[in-house]
């Protein structure tokens, strides 16, 4: 017989017997699933689809004609002729007394409303149980964002597979034996005091309630549930909320085709921004004599301090009178070039298209740029230089179909936390994972090749790589022939770089950088993810120059479970991008300066458009400085905290003649602004976003806008009208089915299709394609058809340690907190969960320095001084400092360089030197963050 | 609550922070062995040995060092009786752990009272403890002072080994590997891998000798090496000295007379089923044992009477489970002995996934012989009717308990009176116990039938390991059945509802004086019917025997 392929099996058919009848199953199902699908009911616990039936319960035993004892229906496939039967006394009566052995020993108040042990009890009639209970485990409260009961526990062990298996954080243990078997946290501990990153996938799992989110959530009863998109991370992971009463009561995972159900604790906990006491719900004009300074300290929680509430009509007409004012003026340091707009990557796509064309057809400009700047334009620049192409080649979860992982420059598991367990899943199903970084993560515990390689030597680690696979002969001549161009330069390039050479540089054993290297170009399928360890540096582009001829050289792209993605960072930078939100760039990376292109934007838009690549978001801030940019608009950013050397940006916003900031908060960068428009934030509107997968995905509205705050469409169509465009847009479809004019990527996706299926995946240019996840299969979108190979030299970090600043600082994220934190530290559980600035510095270098953990440093750089708690972290390497950039107390970003990469226009986020002192004096913290939401909560 | 920082949070990552001294201390224990999943109680025994406990600064260090997650280790730690883990603030145990068998022979015995007087007088540096069945039955009552074995303990004798720190145990005489190579021994296993004999022959040899398994389940031993050899490479074998079922000790008995008479029979198993490599899972209580094979199996590698197969010797830890064919595979895969589910049968997906030969030890044993004497001289002997000869471990309340070979078939009556020099002075034969804690109870009246594979089953019993158990007028059935449960519930692995909860609810109801039957009977079939395992099914037995023969005692 030959063998069967996977889905040859899965749709055999199976002719067998249930409960009398003549069935039909197939041959992947088990005969639960069959009965199932024809709706014949058996009870079950431990089984839940989507994780591994472990048949533990036994609540599903079904009766097989021939064995000796019963079969758990979950976890038996039927064969042909077998005659089962779930229905029989002999089955009923087991299943009865497992489920009135589980009901003996549950509490008399139930912690949720959803008991499935409740329902099939109910569903079998099992009357008042006849055993005693047993003796009841105290609940532990430890966790801000989850209850754990045990009374309510039945050992069902769906929590340890979920925290084990689905997500693979393993913090989860099912210890001791008996009845004195019990869901453990690492050592049994406190769930609060445990490794748990509170993804939550173990309250979705859990049956009987013994898992809950914290107070009470899941005791209430929604009045609906809606839809959506998690507004974090690139990863896009699809999400239903909650909702009683215009609030979220909580949060779950949706089956979307990034997640498939799950979360990390930013989604799943991290919503209640949206109902925090400082959301900003009329529009405010600065008072007139409040200054502009650099150093400007405000409360958001007493905005009216600085401003005064106005009108709709009243902050739009001076918004619109300045803007026009500045455009419109003459002069030498005026006109359309002196205004400039920021957008955003948190927004829809539809917004990101509106600024836009806003800024290129109101303003006149193309002086439109977002946080992509700071995130990945450098890797960008190298995709469009290589392959002419800014996404991604294929989907994170393609992870499933490779042989070797290579993860570099990221960390995933805190910043692409459900993107981190496609991974994770990959390695339990036999992936190799080489994972290359400076700082090590949690996910080094799964790597097979762990490379904790000198911070700033990207460039001469990936040179030794192709060093050693040209010279080993493990290229892919055919690929380099046929697909590529510039290989012979690549490979004189890479002679210089043998590993034994670079061994030094990069701290990485020559004989482990080969061992590495073959996994990669041998095996059948390698993907690479990088992040910002890899962008964020002045030669972030080489860096991903390097990476892109390594997968060429091998032909590590164009099938499944092969290629390059680069893991996007916001939940929509990939959609901004595409909708244009760049400088040089027209929606679907149209350059500007292109005549073809020009002209079908001129004709699709109607009006006269600026042929000239607008400024990047730091040159902007230098031309502040400069005297040439005065007015910026700037939609949900916040460059006060996220832009390199912070002092000078805020000076720069200081010193703008008029900014204007859409917000939901009074952020940093609100201080300096003369009008803030109170916007909704993204529960409280409909739109698409666009993950790193490609894959464009509709949020829905959930929650009407607190006050007078007004969707971001309408802001933004409301000012361009009073700047004479006469825009009539219809919500947010209307501009996408613009779009699909704009954007071939998207042409074939219709509104109606979105509303059913939830996402597409782009390419998608005629309606009805299915999408494709995996690209550059047979060409590459060049005018070639070929990819470049372009090779690179080491270059240093622009400011290197020396005695006097001698430690380097890594800027970075947390779990918990997003980007500047002017969300998530308004998040209850997200903020009290990580309340405080913290540095993260090496125990020996911690102990060189006289410092404790906990105790409080101080961090130095040219630019700026700040003070934090230490933290202890073994896995951040020695001589290096790690702050995230979220804390407005200690803002890592007034110590950050501002070099840029020459291509990409990226900060060397990454690297900077500084010095680390013992002591210090901590910012007083201002009315939100520190963990005061919570304190409030539990004071309540 | 403090909501800010309340959890300690600043200084440090989530959850415990590696401790550098402990790290530096569990990386000198383990030297250079491999860090690799399947080792992970093995290094928990180095721990557990060099300090007493496993600390959980250790066990965090553990699971640094095998990139594992803490809690992996902490729930395999926590399964074992035989590591002591010890959280910041518990008590460290005392240096020295006394262990009292309670088991039923050992309590027939007077282990109970053995043990709280030995509780009173030992004083504060010694714990004392009950222990579930430590395989010296026919020495009731036992108790192991550290790893030093104490037959028929009293508290004099258990106080003298104490004060005098006798915490090892003794070596006794047995045939070594040149006494055994002497009298002729590896002469069949040297012709099998000489290719002097036929793998063909030697398993109709053993198909037609009728041996089976001997741990209890009874599987022909000819029939399963033909599956293994018709299964995918690479295959694996397993050996169970798991001897855990109370009431059994034959397998100590052998391994301590002639350990290489089954180390023979492993190797013409190995061979002949095609198996590459091998792995003896011996029980922790055998430390005796383990020091005999692990002298052996070095003084066979280091000379080699034929070409050998990696060997490799498992500790087990503490827990009766890991007797159950699947369950000790999870153990020597490093993890908790939770018995898996079937389909798959092990020998199609054992031990890390392959097709895995599982035998108990005994069953090897006589491989020599039947390859040495012929199939039909094992295959000639039997009474009643049955064929082949049966190892008894018989205890409890006759004249010479203790291992007694005899023929397959044999009656309990003719056993006690043929081979165990009759019931003690004065005492009254009242009941048996067939095989072990799950094999059943019958009443004396039914004393009559053959005991072997296939013959109790219609009296709701089995032979088992063949551990049989005398009772006496001085004895109650149902208290028996009492002590069997509470073994049954503490041995419980807890994976499956009917058995974890089910032993324990039992447990409960047979405290009363008047049993609760028919909610008993209940109970009883669904855990028979729906446990994951042989544990779970086969607990209700004692329960529903007596309910069946001894119902004037409940009532």
């Amino acid at each position: 017989m030959t063998a069967m392929s996977k889905p040859e099996f899965e749709a055999m058919p199976v002719e067998f017997k249930l409960n009398g009848k003549d069935v039909v199953g197939y041959g992947h199902e088990t005969i639960i699933q069959t009965a199932k699908r024809l709706g014949v009911e058996i009870p079950h616990l431990c089984y839940k689809e989507g994780l591994r039936p472990d048949g533990n319960c036994r609540a599903c035993m079904v009766e097989i004609k021939g064995e000796r004892v019963l079969a758990p229906s979950c976890c038996r496939q039927p064969t042909a002729g077998m005659e089962v039967t779930s229905d029989s006394a002999r089955a009923v009566a087991s299943q009865k007394m497992v489920l009135e052995l589980l009901l003996a020993d549950m509490p008399v108040e139930r912690h949720t409303l959803n008991s499935e042990l409740d329902h099939w009890a109910a569903r079998l009639r099992v009357g008042k149980p006849r055993f005693t209970a047993r003796h009841q485990p105290k609940a532990d409260l430890s966790h801000f964002g989850m209850a754990v009961n045990l009374d309510s526990c039945i050992q069902c062990t769906r929590c340890v597979r979920a925290c084990r298996e689905e997500q693979v954080n393993d913090v989860i243990g099912y210890a001791f034996r008996g009845e004195h078997s019990k869901i453990v946290f690492d050592l049994d501990d406190p769930m609060g005091d445990s490794t748990c990153v509170a993804c939550g996938e173990c309250v979705q799992a859990c049956p009987t309630g013994a898992l809950m989110p914290a107070r009470n959530a899941g005791m209430v009863k929604p009045d609906k549930q809606v839809h959506s998109v998690c507004p974090y991370c690139g990863v896009g992971c699809q999400l239903t909320y909650n909702i009683k009463d215009n609030r979220i009561l909580s949060v779950d995972g949706r089956d979307g085709p990034s997640n498939h159900g799950r979360l990390c604790v930013k989604g799943r906990y991290g919503f209640d921004y949206v109902t925090h006491k400082q959301r900003l719900t009329r529009p405010l004009i600065r008072k007139t004599g409040v200054p502009k300074r650099a150093d400007l300290e405000m409360d958001p929680a007493n905005p009216l301090e600085f401003f005064r509430e106005a009108t709709w009509d009243e902050a739009l007409d001076l918004v619109a009178g300045k803007l026009k004012q500045i455009r419109d003026r003459g002069g030498e340091r005026a006109g359309r070039n002196a205004l400039c707009g920021f957008g955003s990557a948190k927004g829809s796509n539809e917004e990101a298209y509106l600024f836009q064309k806003l800024v290129r057809t109101g303003f006149g400009s193309n002086n439109v740029d977002h946080c992509t700047r700071l995130c990945h334009a450098s890797s960008v620049a190298a995709l469009m230089e290589g392959v002419n192409s800014g996404a991604v080649s294929n989907q994170v979860n393609d992870v499933a179909n490779a042989e070797v992982v290579f993860v570099i420059g990221a960390n995933p598991t805190s910043n692409h936390p459900v993107a981190a367990t496609w991974i994770k899943n990959a390695v339990k199903r036999g992936a190799t994972l080489i994972l290359a970084d400076p700082r090590r993560g949690d996910l080094a515990r799964h790597a097979a090749h762990y490379l904790q390689f000198k911070p700033d030597t990207d460039v001469a680690l990936l040179n030794a790589m192709m060093h050693t696979i040209v010279h080993e002969g493990l290229v892919d001549e055919d690929f380099i022939r046929s697909r590529t161009i510039g290989y012979d330069e690549l490979k004189r390039n890479v002679a210089n770089y043998s590993p034994e050479a670079m061994a030094p540089v990069c701290g990485i054993a020559a004989q482990t950088i080969r061992e590495v290297a073959r996994l990669y170009a041998k095996s059948k399928g390698s993907m690479i993810l990088w992040g910002m360890g890899i962008s964020q540096h002045v030669h972030g582009t080489d860096n991903a120059r390097c990476l892109i001829a390594l997968c060429m050289m091998t032909g590590q792209i164009g099938r499944p479970g092969t290629g390059l993605h680069p893991l996007r960072g916001q939940n929509n930078v990939q959609g901004a991008s595409d909708s244009g939100l760049i400088p040089m760039f027209y929606p679907d990376y149209q350059r500007v300066g292109n005549d073809e292109a020009r002209a079908r934007f001129e004709k699709l838009w109607g009006a006269t458009l600026d042929p000239k690549p607008g400024l990047t978001v730091v040159e902007i801030m230098d031309a502040v400085h400069h005297g040439t940019i005065h007015g910026m608009y700037i939609m949900g950013e916040n460059p006060a905290m996220s832009d390199p050397d912070a002092h000078h940006a805020r000076e720069a916003l200081a010193k703008l003649e008029h900014l204007v900031v859409q917000e939901i908060f009074m952020t940093e960068t609100c201080y300096y602004a003369d009008v803030i428009l109170p916007a909704t934030a993204w529960p409280e509107k409909t739109g698409t976003v666009t993950n790193t997968d490609r894959m464009v995905q509709l949020g829905r509205q959930a929650l009407a806008a607190p006050g007078d705050a007004r969707s971001d469409l309408w802001i933004i169509q409301e000012i361009a009208r009073r700047m004479g465009l006469d825009w009539n847009y219809d919500g947010a479809r209307d501009v996408f089915n613009e779009m699909r004019k704009a954007m071939n990527s998207i042409a074939g996706i219709t509104w109606e299709r979105l509303d059913a299926e939830s996402c597409v995946t782009y390419p998608c240019e005629q309606e009805g394609d299915p999408g494709e996840p995996v690209v550059f299969i047979d060409k590459f979108p060049t005018p070639t058809g070929r990819a470049k190979l372009v090779p690179a030299d080491i270059i240093p970090a622009a400011e290197q340690p020396d005695r006097d600043f001698p430690f380097v600082l890594i800027t970075g994220r947390q779990l918990e907190h997003w980007h500047t934190g002017a969300i998530t530290r308004r998040a209850t559980v997200l903020d009290a969960i990580e309340p405080e600035p913290v540095a993260s510095m090496h125990p020996l270098d911690l102990d060189a320095i006289g410092a404790r953990p906990g105790d409080v440093i101080t961090v130095e750089s040219r630019r700026g001084i700040i003070s934090l708690y230490a933290r202890v972290d073994d896995g951040t390497p020695r001589g290096a400092v790690f702050i995230p950039f979220c804390f407005y107390e200690a803002a890592a970003n007034l110590l950050t360089n501002p070099a840029l990469d020459p291509f990409g226009k990226i900060p060397e986020f990454k690297y900077c030197a500084v010095k680390v002192m013992r002591g210090g004096e901590l910012m007083p913290r201002s009315s939100y963050g520190g963990g005061q939401a919570m304190q409030a909560l539990v004071t309540a | 609550m403090d909501a800010a920082g309340n959890r300690n949070r600043r200084g440090k990552p989530k959850g415990r922070a590696v401790d550098t001294t402990a790290l530096v201390e569990v990386q000198a224990l383990l030297g250079d062995a491999p860090r690799r999943r399947d080792l992970l109680i093995e290094h928990l025994h180095k721990i557990q040995d060099r300090y007493g406990r496993l600390a959980a600064a250790h066990i965090v260090a553990l699971a640094r060092e095998m990139q594992l997650a803490t809690t992996e280790v902490y729930e395999v730690a926590t399964f074992y009786h035989h590591f002591d883990v010890v959280r910041e603030g518990d008590a460290t145990p005392p240096a020295l752990t006394v262990r009292v068998c309670d088991s039923l022979s050992c309590e027939l015995a007077g282990a109970q009272s053995l043990l709280e007087k030995l509780k009173v007088t030992l004083g504060p540096g010694v714990r004392v403890i009950p222990a579930p069945c430590i395989g010296r039955c026919e020495q009731a009552p036992a108790a192991v002072v550290g790893q030093n074995p104490i037959a028929h303990a009293t508290v004099e004798k258990v106080r003298a080994q104490v004060v005098a720190k006798n915490v090892r145990c003794a070596a006794a005489k047995y045939i070594g590997f040149d006494e055994y190579r002497r009298s002729g021994g590896y002469k069949v296993a040297v012709e099998c891998l000489a290719g002097k004999r036929d793998a063909e022959d030697i398993l109709k040899a053993m198909e037609s000798s009728g041996l089976r398994g001997l741990g209890g389940a009874g599987f022909p031993a000819g029939r399963k090496w033909r599956i293994l050899r018709g299964e995918r490479a690479p295959r694996l074998m397993a050996i169970n000295i798991d001897e855990g079922e109370p009431g059994t000790f034959k397998d100590r008995y052998y391994l301590e007379r002639d350990p290489h008479r089954f180390l023979e029979g492993m190797i013409v198993a190995a061979w002949t089923a095609q198996v590459s490599e091998v792995y003896i899972y011996l029980r922790d209580e055998y430390a005796g044992c383990r020091a005999i094979l692990e002298r052996e199996l070095a003084a066979m590698q280091k000379n080699p009477p034929c070409p050998l197969p990696p060997i490799h010797l498992r500790r087990g830890a503490g827990a009766y489970i890991c007797g159950e064919e699947s369950a000790m595979i999870e153990s020597i895969e490093g993890k908790r002995g939770m018995p898996r589910l079937r389909p798959p049968y092990v020998a199609q997906v054992g031990l890390f996934g392959y097709p895995t030969l599982e035998h108990n030890m005994e069953t090897l044993y006589w491989v020599r012989d039947i390859l040495e004497k012929g199939a039909d001289w094992f295959a000639g002997q039997g009474r009643h009717g049955r064929q082949g000869l049966r190892s008894f471990s018989v205890s409890g309340r006759v004249n010479m308990p203790g291992v007694h070979l005899a023929p397959a078939g044999i009656t309990v009556k003719e056993l006690i009176a043929e081979y165990c020099g009759g019931m003690l002075p004065g005492q009254k034969f009242y009941a048996y116990l067939p095989g072990g804690a799950s094999g059943g109870i019958l009443p004396a009246g039914m004393g009559d039938i053959p005991l072997d594979f296939d013959t109790l089953q219609p009296h709701g019993c089995f032979i088992g390991s063949a551990a049989v158990i005398i009772l006496s007028d001085r004895d109650k059935a149902s208290a028996a059945a009492r002590n069997l449960m509470k073994f049954f519930a503490d041995e419980s692995c807890g994976q499956c509802t009917p058995c974890r909860v089910g032993t324990a609810k039992a447990l409960n109801l047979m405290q009363a004086a008047k049993w609760d039957q028919p909610l008993l009977e209940e109970l009883s079939g669904a855990m028979a019917d729906a446990s994951i395992c042989g544990l779970g099914q086969a607990a209700p037995n004692p329960v529903r025997c007596v309910v069946k023969h001894f119902a004037h005692e409940i009532e």
